[in-house]
């Protein structure tokens, strides 16, 4: 029994220094971005600081006033996308797994091996057909393409798939369907409700994974004022004589992650309470 | 009766997964037959000139496939699995460590707020940090010299390895907290009665985590190895960033989308349009490896619900 | 000017390259057709593509129509009612041509007030968009300028650049960028025991002597140059014959080249220029021209010094002085341009004249930016304006310097496809300097990166 006390003691204190250690690689790098965010360009030209310097206000100044890189806009723009993405994903995908998982159908063999295959084709592979689409059906330079073609994603689809098959019995839709309940209605006032932690992590992966990317964006937006958060950082990096100004790139790129950050610590809590909802039913 | 009822809800299914049909048909199917059609032509743009599209059959793709291109293949592995592995690994180690009541973890919520944060940057920003970070006069360098660790200043980014073990760290960082909280989700849907009946029947932690816990996670392992493959094979953002688009030293940390994406901005549509067929097919043939994986899942336990109606 | 910010560089990828799928350029052969300029009434805005804000400045200290531009900068209001829109793109990797060249493929189609009235080129692509058959900048007789008159004042081979291979001139700069040795005071004090101007020259008048005075700085601790980037311009921009010959397909690779690579291995490997530092630029480079540091000097043009290495300078004004590099070569240059299909000619027209042909606002800008400007007489006036001094440079007058320096240039290796070269040959040869490939490994690396680039060039030649 001392023994069994003491392998538990020191695995404690082996997760915990695991833990603290990896904390401090991921707060490290925020830290040094914050903490060079308040630093003007002389200072940082000095070296390495520790501590944060007087400089935040002018920088953020300086970031607010920049028509050429309108960030306040880019963040109006990435909050749109993002969140309009998050939603349609993750409901269409849950329909979809859904429909897989419940219905027997001729094609559900084939349409399921389809998406497998799908499901490790790197989007670039489309892009120059892609633009060409975009720009034939008159969505070029708006957000639409942003956010349409994310009700098809096979990762989040496959995801549901799981989730669903671990976690809904058949049993409950045929009860269901004994009292009366339409199929559309089965899905959204039953199932949908099941697959709530599964669609709330799925939520906020997609959310984050649409506001940071760059690739789509970099694609189809030309003016400034359709720009997401990540067209704005690049052109911003790519901007030589900004680059005498660090202090204020710094800023930018808090000003950039700082709004999902916040968002993240209020819903982290419902993500990982979600997580563990998933775990009691069964 | 019985039939007929199971015939009309085929319908249903169908009806549910058409959105998603649909929008793939067109946003990736035509595009992607528009990009295999550009792969035979010689189409690409000098100065503000355009050249072509003419016609040119195969050319392209005998000019694409060289030895580069399995150099730009090896190079993409290498900087996935150096991140892969270590990821998967901590992420196993934490998910038990967070499930296991026993360790009593302090301050649980706070370390999984923490490490889920690196996600939260984009790579491009995180990229552009970690370059400033790792320069020869940046603080990494700054705090070693000034702890003695180090004589002079230590040039990250000047060695094939330096420059692989930095993408692989920002790989590591960026993704170990998002499958953690993945492989959590998996093992607390696992019965508590699965792990008491180990207890009772006196397994160690290891041997519960062998023998109880990694076999019946494999679903989400699995789907954890499927998406950190498919973002391994696009590797990008991060290794342009860091090597300023060049995968320097020699090329070493060149990936096939980096590729891609200086044929694209060339903008070289023939070539491109070959390199992206060949994506396709290495992309085809990971599918089959995974599909065989998943499918080995499901004979293993067949299907209840198909017998059940 | 030339900014890249090599090693900040980002992915700004695909973005313009792949629009342009189907389609020709419109634009192109606006000439042929008619004319150059828009029927009808002139146009109320006025777009100029350019990358960064300094041609923006310089339009707002010398241009009078200027009433006020908005806080955010997009948009300069004028007095006669028309606006100026400020399109900007950074220069670096190419994004700036990308976006350029897709505007003007859509030049034909669009509206009256979208159409680009003026875009802004830089020395390394000029010759690109004064082709002659491309046919997109408007010559400037065209405007109703006459470059034998109104630009009589400047500097000639700045005129030769701007024109395409039929001595048509089709763009006009403000600037000539003649290239001068920046140093250290406190360095050479240390170092040398001196810091007169003349008496640093004499140290470094040719690169034999300046690699002995190399040797003492390091003695002392101190490195010559920060990076073999610095020296690349003096060795590149005196190259024979240009990369790409007209009409042809394939690089030819200057003996200078060649020399740059083997002189900049050699001095770094002997220890005079810091290895730590790869390229221009970047935040080592910046960090380069702070007071913590122990690099010597730049070789810099007027530009530079305003833009590069003031802001970068953390310590005292007066720190810094000018005197003669081993070698005088130009670097850089802004070139400004009518664009075809313009609905604004008058505007581009008064444009053009006030920033790049005026004497007095020439002056006026070289007096605010110390920029070197392109008025022959000018530019002599203030080198021997003894009251003339940069308050950065402690009092001293650098045109003193730059004056002659400018009259030495010249400018005939051109080619569309120098950009590419001139960032791809700086970093597929910085891993041979640092030791990581051996030469020829280098040479096919860069024979890859550029046919990645440029997918029309079919072979890469190197000089026996």
């Amino acid at each position: 029994m001392v023994r069994k006390n003491n392998s538990n003691v020191l695995r404690s204190f082996t997760a915990h220094f695991t833990l603290i250690l990896l904390s401090f690689l991921c707060l490290f790098f925020f830290y040094i971005l914050i903490v060079n965010a308040t630093c003007s360009h002389a200072e940082l030209q000095k070296g390495f600081s520790a501590l944060p310097k007087s400089n935040a206000l002018v920088n953020f100044k300086n970031v607010a006033n920049d028509g050429t890189f309108p960030m306040l806009k880019g963040i109006v723009n990435s909050i749109i996308v993002s969140s309009l993405c998050a939603a349609i994903c993750t409901y269409f995908s849950a329909l979809t797994a859904f429909g897989l998982y419940v219905y027997d159908f001729k094609l559900k063999k084939v349409a399921f091996t389809f998406i497998m295959v799908i499901l490790v084709m790197p989007t670039q592979v489309t892009a120059l057909g892609f633009l060409r689409l975009i720009r034939n059906m008159g969505f070029y330079d708006t957000l639409i393409p942003l956010i349409l073609p994310s009700i098809a994603s096979p990762a989040v689809f496959y995801f549901m798939y799981s989730y669903l098959k671990s976690n809904l019995q058949l049993s409950l839709v045929e009860a269901a369907r004994i009292d009366g309940c339409g199929e559309i209605k089965i899905f959204n006032q039953i199932v949908f409700p099941i697959m709530k932690p599964a669609i709330a992590v799925q939520a906020i992966f997609t959310f984050v994974g649409s506001w940071n990317n760059y690739f789509v964006p970099a694609l189809v937006l030309e003016s400034k004022d359709k720009a997401t958060v990540p067209i704005l950082i690049a052109t911003l990096r790519g901007a030589d004589y900004m680059n005498f100004d660090m202090g204020k790139i710094y800023m930018m790129i808090t000003v950039a992650i700082v709004p999902i950050i916040i968002a993240y610590l209020f819903l982290s809590k419902f993500i990982i309470a979600g997580v563990a909802l998933g775990g009691v039913k069964e | 009766m019985k039939k007929t009822k199971s015939i009309s809800r085929a319908k249903w299914g169908y009806i549910c997964i058409l959105p998603f049909f649909v929008t793939y048909f067109i946003f990736s199917f035509l595009p992607l037959v528009d990009t295999i059609r550009y792969s035979f032509y010689e189409y690409y743009r000098s100065g503000i000139r355009t050249i072509g599209p003419n016609f040119v059959g195969f050319d392209n793709y005998i000019s694409v496939m060289g030895p580069d291109f399995f150099t730009y293949l090896k190079n993409t592995f290498i900087l996935w699995i150096i991140g892969f592995v270590p990821q998967i690994v901590i992420a196993l180690l934490l998910a038990s460590w967070f499930v296991d009541a026993r360790l009593k973890i302090r301050g649980e919520q706070f370390f999984k707020v923490v490490i889920y944060l690196p996600n939260l940057i984009m790579a491009s920003a995180f990229a552009m940090l970690f370059f400033t970070l790792f320069s020869t006069s940046g603080p990494v360098n700054s705090i070693l010299t000034n702890l003695g660790l180090v004589n002079g200043p230590i040039d990250f980014m000047g060695t094939p390895t330096g420059t692989r073990l930095l993408v692989a760290l920002m790989n590591f960082l960026m993704w170990f907290g998002n499958t953690t909280i993945m492989l959590m989700a998996a093992i607390m849907g696992i019965s508590q009665d699965v792990f008491e009946a180990a207890s009772i029947d006196g397994c160690n932690p290891r041997q519960t985590f062998f023998h109880i816990t990694l076999p019946l996670i494999r679903p989400i392992l699995t789907y954890t190895l499927i998406t950190s493959l498919i973002g391994g094979l696009q590797m990008f953002d991060v290794p342009q960033i860091l090597t300023n688009g060049q995968g320097n030293p020699n090329r070493t940390s060149y990936t096939l989308i980096m590729w891609l994406n200086n044929l694209l901005r060339a903008p070289d549509y023939g070539r491109a349009g070959a390199l992206s067929v060949y994506l396709f097919v290495v992309s085809g043939i990971l599918c089959i490896f995974v599909y065989k994986m998943v499918n080995r899942d499901d004979e293993k336990k067949p299907s209840r619900r198909l017998k059940r109606n | 000017m030339k900014k890249r910010v090599v090693s900040l560089a980002l992915a700004l990828s695909m973005v313009a390259g792949l629009t342009a799928c189907g389609g020709n350029p419109e634009g192109g052969n606006a000439g042929a057709n008619g004319g150059y300029v828009a029927e009808g009434e002139e146009g109320k805005v006025i777009n100029i593509y350019c990358w960064n804000d300094e041609f923006r400045t310089r339009v707002e200290a010398v241009y009078d129509k200027v009433d006020h531009t908005s806080e955010d900068g997009t948009i300069t209001y004028l007095t006669d009612g028309a606006e100026i829109h400020w399109t900007i793109n950074p220069n670096q990797d190419g994004v700036y041509q990308k976006k350029l060249d897709e505007a003007l493929l859509n030049q034909g189609s669009a509206a009256a007030d979208d159409k680009i009235d003026m875009f802004l080129s830089e020395t390394d692509y000029v010759v690109k968009y004064t082709d002659a058959e491309a046919d997109i900048a408007i010559p400037l007789t065209e405007l109703g300028i006459d470059p034998e008159k109104d630009l009589a004042d400047q500097y000639d081979f700045t005129k030769t650049v701007a024109s395409d291979a039929n001595g048509v001139q089709r763009g006009s700069t403000w600037q000539a960028c003649p290239c001068l040795f920046v140093y250290r005071r406190d360095i050479a004090l240390d170092t040398f025991g001196t810091d007169d101007p003349d008496e640093i020259h004499a140290l470094c008048s040719d690169w034999d002597k300046m690699k002995s005075a190399g040797e003492e700085l390091k003695a002392k601790g101190y490195y010559t140059f920060a990076t073999y980037a610095d020296t690349f311009r003096a060795y590149g921009n005196s190259i024979s014959a240009p990369w790409v010959e007209e009409g042809s397909t394939e690089i030819n690779v200057d003996p200078q080249i060649i020399n740059w690579i083997n002189d900049s291995k050699e001095w770094l490997d002997a220890g005079l220029i810091d290895s730590n530092i790869k390229g221009q630029w970047t935040d080592d480079w910046n960090k380069s021209m702070s007071s913590e540091s122990k690099v010597f000097g730049f070789l810099l043009p007027a530009w530079g010094i305003d833009f590069v290495l003031n802001p970068n300078w953390d310590g005292e004004a007066g720190a810094w002085a000018v005197t003669d590099g081993p070698q005088a070569f130009n670097w850089g240059g802004s070139f400004v341009h009518g664009c075809v299909g313009t609905d604004n000619a008058e505007h581009v027209k008064e444009i053009m004249l006030a920033v790049t042909a005026d004497k007095e606002n020439l002056m006026q800008i070289t007096k605010d930016y110390l920029d070197f400007t392109n008025t022959q007489s000018g530019m002599e006036e203030i080198a021997n304006d003894e009251s003339f001094g940069a308050e950065f440079l402690g009092g001293e007058n650098p045109f003193k310097y730059f004056q002659p320096a400018a009259s030495s240039i010249q400018m005939t290796t051109l080619s569309p496809y120098d950009q590419g070269c001139v960032e791809l040959i700086q970093s597929s040869f910085g891993d041979y300097f640092q030791g990581q490939v051996d030469f020829d490994t280098a040479k096919a690396n860069f024979e890859r990166a550029i046919k990645e680039r440029y997918p029309e060039i079919t072979a890469v030649n190197w000089p026996e």
